[in-house]
Order: C-alpha cells, then sequence, then structure tokens
C-alpha cells in the first residue's frame, strides 16, 4: 500500500455545545486528537448594545450593562456611571462608594464561583457547580435585597446607588463571609489537590507574560501569568485606596494557576466584603444635584420643583457635558471599560465598550495549537468567557 | 405424547422460568439503578434528587420508560439505518445474555459453564461492537469520535483486566464461577489480592465507559458521544444496556474478589440470610461506589486514560500474576498440585 494523504477532521465545536459557555462557534481540524487549528467564530449573541445606547439616556442606557457579561452585572454598571460622573464632575457620597465597592467584590464571587466550578464540569467534575450554585444562590438574594432583581440589577445610578441598603442586609452579608470561606473550602477539597483535576490543567494553556500583555489580556488570565496588575491597586477608584488586599498571582500561565488565582480572589474579595461593611460610614448614596439625580419620592409629593426634576429626568434624562473619557473597572473577566464621547446631549455620541472577554478568545486558536481537544475544552473554561459582552 | 412432554416441553418452560426469574429481578435493578443513581447523586449535590412521581419518586423509572417507549426514533438522513437500529439492540443484548452464567447462589444459576469467566470475559469485551457500529452508522462526527476513543479505550482495559482475572484463576484453579466463588469461603480474594480488585474495579469503571473514564460519551467534549444522534427507545436500550453491564461489572467484581453468594463471616445471624441476598447487597455497595465516583472525579484526557491502562495497570497486573504464581508454587499452594 502506498502512502495516503490523510485528511484532517473538522468539526463545529457549537454554538449548540454544552461546553461552549454559550454560543461560541469553534471551527476545529483535528489531527486525530489533537486540535490543528481552532477558529473562533462570534456574533452569535451581537444585539446592538454599544449603538442601542446611542439612542437612550444615560439612565436607560446603564440595564444594557447588566446584560453583557451576565455573570458580573454590577461591575459593568460600574464602568459605564464612572465614565459618566467623569464627564459630569460629579462627587459620590462616601457611603455609596462603599456599597459599590461591597457589591463590585460580591459581583466577583458571583463570576469566580460560576468560573471556577464550571471548569471542574468542563473537566468532568459535576458535583463542584451544584454546591457554587448554592453559594451563588445567596449572594443573588443579596442582589435581590437590595435592587429587586437577582441578576439584571441596574442598582448603580450616575452619581450613586439607587436606594440605601435594606435593614439587615448588612448582618446577613456578614454572617455570609463567615461561613462562605468553609463552602470554598469544600469545593477546593474536590478539586484543588485532585490527582486527576491537576492532569487536566497543570501545564495546560501556557501563556508567557509577554504574551498575554501582547494579547491584550488582563484580570486573572494577565495575573495567572505573572503579571500584578490589578486596576483596584494601580488606579483605585472609588474606596479601593482605603482597602487593604493582596492580588494573587501565578507562576506557569496555566489553566491550574488561573484557577488558583480565582479561589485566591475569592478568599480576598471576603475580605474587602468585611472591610467595607465595617467601615461603611452613614450617609447619603447618591449625589444630590437634582439635576442628575431624581428626588426623592416624598419630596417629589411636596415640592414643585421637585415634580419638575422628576419629569425633565424620566422623560428627557439629564445633559452631559461635550467631551471623551474612558472609565474602567477591574471587572471579574479582566478590565471592562467604557469609552463614552458626549456632544453635550442627553444621550451619548457614542458609547465603545471593552470587553475582556473578546482580547482573551481571540488567543484562543494561540493557546489550543497542538493541545488536545479535551485541553481545548478546558482551556475555553479557564477563559471565562461569556458572550454577552463579547459579542455585545 | 409423554415424550415430547418430558423431552422438550417442560425442559422449556423449565428454562424459560428460570430466565425470566433472573431477567425481571435484572431489569427492575437497572430501572431502580438509574433512580438510586439520581437519587445519591442528589445528596451528595445537596439537591433532593427525583421526589415528584410516586413517594420519594419511585415511580421516576416508570415514568422514564414510558417517555423513552412513546417519543419518536428519529434515524438521521445519513445514518445507515440497518446498523444503526442494530446498535442499541446488540448492546443492550450483550449486557443481558451475560448474565447466563453469573452464579446469584449456591446453585442459582441459569448455566453452571465450566468456562463461564471466559464466557463473560468474551460477551463484555462484544460489548465495544455496539458502540463502534453506533458511532459508524450515525454519520456524525462527534458520534465517529467517540466510538474510535471508546475501542481504544476497552481494548485497552480488557488487557490488564485479563491478568487479573488469570491471577484469581491460578488461585482457583478453575474458570467455572460458582467454584470460584466455593474457592473463598475460608477467606475472600479481595484481602490477598487486594491490588488486583482495586485494578479490576477500576478497569470495570472503564469498561462500563462510566466516571472518571466516560470519554466516549465526554458530554463537555464530544455532547454524547456515541449516543449523539440516538432518541426515544434506541437510546433507552443504549441506557438499560450501560447500566446493566455496570450491574454485570459489579457482579464480575463480587464474584472474584467479594466471595459471590457467601456471607462475609460463617457464623450464626449472617448465614441466616439467603445466597442470593448478600450477592445483591454487594452488588448494591459496589454500585454505590460507581455513583460516588461520578460525584466525585473530573474525567481523563484520552492519553492519560491510555497511560494509565498501558504504563501503570498492565505491568502490574503481569507482575501479580507472575508473583502469585510464585508464591503458589513455592509454598505449594498451587491448586491440585
Amino acid at each position: 500500500m502506498g502512502e495516503t494523504q490523510i485528511a484532517n477532521y473538522t468539526i463545529n465545536f457549537g454554538p449548540q455545545h454544552p461546553a461552549a459557555h454559550g454560543v461560541l462557534r469553534l471551527v476545529m481540524e483535528l489531527d486525530g486528537e489533537v486540535v490543528a487549528r481552532a477558529d473562533p467564530h462570534i456574533g452569535l449573541l451581537h444585539r446592538g448594545t454599544e449603538k442601542l445606547i446611542e439612542h437612550k439616556t444615560y439612565a436607560q442606557a446603564i440595564p444594557y450593562f447588566d446584560r453583557l457579561d451576565y455573570v458580573s452585572m454590577m461591575c459593568q454598571e460600574h464602568a459605564f456611571v464612572l465614565a459618566a460622573e467623569k464627564l459630569l464632575g460629579l462627587q459620590v457620597p462616601l457611603r455609596g462608594q462603599y456599597i459599590r465597592v461591597l457589591f463590585s467584590e460580591i459581583t466577583r464571587i458571583l463570576n469566580h464561583l460560576l468560573n471556577v466550578t464550571t471548569q471542574g464540569m468542563d473537566v468532568g467534575a459535576i458535583t463542584p457547580t451544584l454546591w457554587g450554585f448554592e453559594e451563588r444562590e445567596k449572594l443573588m438574594e443579596f442582589y435581590e435585597r437590595v435592587s429587586g432583581a437577582r441578576m439584571h440589577a441596574n442598582y448603580f445610578r450616575v452619581g450613586g446607588v439607587h436606594q440605601d441598603m435594606p435593614d439587615g442586609l448588612a448582618e446577613d452579608i456578614m454572617a455570609f463571609t463567615a461561613t462562605f470561606p468553609r463552602a470554598l473550602d469544600d469545593i477546593e477539597a474536590l478539586l484543588t489537590e485532585n490527582r486527576i483535576f491537576k492532569q487536566r490543567n497543570v501545564d495546560i494553556g501556557i501563556i508567557s507574560a509577554k504574551d498575554a500583555i501582547d494579547w491584550g489580556f488582563t484580570g486573572v488570565m494577565l495575573r495567572g501569568s505573572g503579571v500584578a496588575w490589578d486596576l483596584r491597586k494601580s488606579q483605585p477608584y472609588e474606596v479601593y485606596d482605603r482597602m487593604s488586599f493582596d492580588i494573587p498571582v501565578g507562576k506557569h500561565g496555566d489553566c491550574y494557576d488561573r484557577y488558583v488565582c480565582r479561589i485566591e480572589e475569592m478568599r480576598q474579595s471576603v475580605g474587602i466584603i468585611q472591610q467595607c461593611l465595617r467601615e461603611m460610614p452613614a450617609g447619603p448614596v447618591i449625589a444630590d444635584d437634582h439635576k442628575i439625580v431624581p428626588p426623592r419620592r416624598s419630596e417629589m409629593k411636596a415640592t414643585m420643583e421637585s415634580l419638575i426634576h422628576h419629569f425633565k429626568l424620566f422623560t428627557e434624562g439629564h445633559r452631559v457635558p461635550a467631551g471623551e473619557v474612558y472609565a474602567a473597572v477591574e471587572a471579574p473577566k479582566g478590565e471592562f471599560g467604557v469609552f463614552l464621547v458626549s456632544d453635550g446631549e442627553n444621550r451619548p455620541y457614542r458609547c465603545k465598550i471593552r470587553a475582556p472577554g473578546f482580547a482573551h478568545l481571540q488567543a484562543l486558536e494561540f493557546m489550543t495549537r497542538g493541545h488536545m481537544l479535551a485541553d481545548a475544552v478546558a482551556i475555553i473554561g479557564t477563559l471565562d468567557i461569556v458572550f454577552g459582552e463579547i459579542d455585545r | 405424547m409423554g415424550e415430547f412432554w418430558s423431552g422438550y416441553a417442560i425442559p422449556g418452560i423449565w428454562i424459560v422460568t428460570k430466565i425470566l426469574a433472573l431477567l425481571i429481578p435484572l431489569l427492575l435493578s437497572v430501572a431502580y439503578l438509574t433512580w438510586f443513581e439520581r437519587k445519591v447523586m442528589a445528596a451528595m449535590q445537596l439537591r433532593m434528587g427525583p421526589n415528584v412521581v410516586g413517594p420519594w419518586g419511585l415511580w421516576q423509572p416508570f415514568a422514564d420508560a414510558i417517555k423513552m417507549v412513546v417519543k419518536e426514533t428519529i434515524i438521521p438522513t445519513k445514518a445507515n439505518p440497518g446498523v444503526f437500529l442494530l446498535a442499541p439492540m446488540l448492546t443492550f443484548g450483550l449486557a443481558v445474555i451475560a448474565w447466563a452464567v453469573m452464579p446469584v447462589g449456591d446453585g442459582l444459576v441459569i448455566s453452571n459453564l465450566n468456562v463461564g469467566v471466559l464466557y463473560l470475559f468474551a460477551i463484555s469485551s462484544l460489548g465495544v461492537y455496539g458502540v463502534v457500529m453506533a458511532g459508524w452508522a450515525s454519520n456524525s462526527r462527534y458520534a465517529f469520535l467517540g466510538a474510535l476513543r471508546s475501542a481504544a479505550q476497552m481494548v485497552s482495559y480488557e488487557v490488564s483486566m485479563g491478568f487479573v482475572i488469570i491471577s484469581v484463576l491460578l488461585c482457583v484453579g478453575s474458570l467455572n464461577l460458582s467454584d470460584i466463588v466455593r474457592a473463598q469461603e475460608t477467606v475472600w480474594f479481595v484481602f490477598p489480592l487486594l491490588p488486583m480488585a482495586v485494578v479490576f474495579f477500576i478497569s470495570a469503571l472503564a469498561e462500563t465507559n462510566r466516571h472518571p473514564f466516560d470519554l466516549p460519551e465526554a458530554e463537555s467534549e464530544l455532547v454524547a458521544g456515541h449516543l449523539v444522534e440516538y432518541s426515544a427507545m434506541t437510546f433507552g436500550l443504549f441506557f438499560l444496556g450501560e447500566y446493566a453491564n455496570m450491574i454485570l461489572m459489579s457482579g464480575m467484581t463480587t464474584v472474584l474478589f467479594l466471595g459471590g453468594w457467601l456471607p462475609p463471616i460463617d457464623i450464626a445471624p449472617f448465614n441466616w440470610i439467603p445466597g442470593p441476598i448478600w450477592f445483591a447487597l454487594k452488588i448494591a455497595a459496589l454500585l454505590f461506589v460507581f455513583v460516588w465516583v461520578r460525584a466525585t472525579f473530573p474525567r481523563y484526557r484520552y492519553d492519560q486514560l491510555m497511560r494509565l491502562g498501558w504504563k501503570v495497570f498492565l505491568p502490574l497486573s503481569l507482575l501479580w500474576v507472575v508473583l502469585t504464581a510464585g508464591v503458589l508454587v513455592a509454598f505449594g499452594w498451587a491448586p491440585g498440585a
């Protein structure tokens, strides 16, 4: 028998695939089990968010940010309101800042819990996911108590947050921070030192610090490679400069390091939450400028001026001075940025969203080449991609 | 006429009765194994498990069965319909006929073959054909990849399983399964041959495509592997076959290492309980481990699975065969020596 040319096997991984984390369509060329080429196709969840925001008032734009990365909702609202506040030159009251930081960290735990446990599920461990969801449920209840919605909170507003926390919530969150580390220990017991989990993650999807920077990585994807870059430390916003916390960094830049970083970040977040709850002062949670912030409902019933403010704000919104601004937050997935251009109208002229997952996904081909099919799944899991933000 | 009755009819009815007496409890156990698995995993995962259909969800298996039967069997356009339909029947059939030689109690066996181990081994090896046929006939890339994985996996683990069985046979001196159980009256083989029992059980996990070796149907990689195109009762037969295989493998482990129908200690309260009950209890304990492992471990990667099979289990079991033979000969313990 003469030599035969064997064609590679091309499979369509997704968009309907249990490990595609949403609607990733990956055209994979397989040489046996080894990935020769992985070509991510995006756009299946494109909803035109950026364009829609150009036609909405600033207050109407915030809910769109919940729906970008639907596992780290409030962090994205945060970036948008920070950008708007920068243009307006608005100062957020201290209590409002603390509440924002508190809920940003709750969001970080929400996100990392989902990611770490689904990374487990991608390599075949099903139980951590269910244990993690038990904890996520508690966190979503905090979301619900503060905003009325479990996921799409729409809680952060230009100038502060919508309402003060209800009575008893601070105590309940404090109680949660006492029990949560134990739940995390349980999840770790199934994964961290498990031999199979290690075999599936150590030295898989290695990315060097230089490559990570070149590909535009941020967040855990960058810190896993040993670069201690965290916007909360390098350019603190809100009251992060008052918080004491550590930035965990990895050594090898493989899937396992990123997993360990995420676990440690959750523990650090618990610390930040406790600090917030201890140090939080009393006072208003939203700025007092009623040209931007709607007046209280009770005032509205009594004063004509408040009624007019309310009417104006909820029909045409507030105007924002002309200018351009970029504001970024350390979202759980990485640097989430909003570039806002205003022409002085009540709607943004342009709102460009920098989604961390987009930069991470573009490196998928580079990271999976030469690995096996099963590793590609583990790498997708560790990239922490959510298509809401990538396709926007 | 009398010759017809005594020569054909009565033995025929007797055999059919025996088969039904084995098959009906077997199928019921398969049905309730699915319930058991869901309940046990639910408890481990802080969930309730099935609890709507009947008390504690006890009628759930029947609800599932009705659903499987009444749903439409979809045959993909590109599939090869004959092979596509034959594959699940083969898988299920093989899982059931293997029970013909399984001694559930002293003398309680349909066919007391003197090469029972070989028969069991042959039947469980044939199981891979169902998977390969399904993967090929589906004409789907995921299914085909799953079938290839399955073929490689089952073949690799059968080799070390074979050596494990040889070390047991050396101690017994017979291939008859009832004899193997009787040889364990003094001590169960799990104690002197512990490493082999562990190797055998892990290989059994691989042989039945269970966690952490469920690569042929790895959900996060191959969606459902060879099962991807199957629906309704064609899927149901695969499913039943897989669970019947789990029970079969637990039964084999019980017979080879845990003393089959024998009570743990041959004294008063224990030997009142009939043999089949002991047999069932031991199988249930092993099945619990199957489920426990599934809820605990991640999945191996294809090459890691191959490495474990060929580079760890094969040398280990080979070494143990030599060691067992050496010890038996050196001390003159070899049966028939």
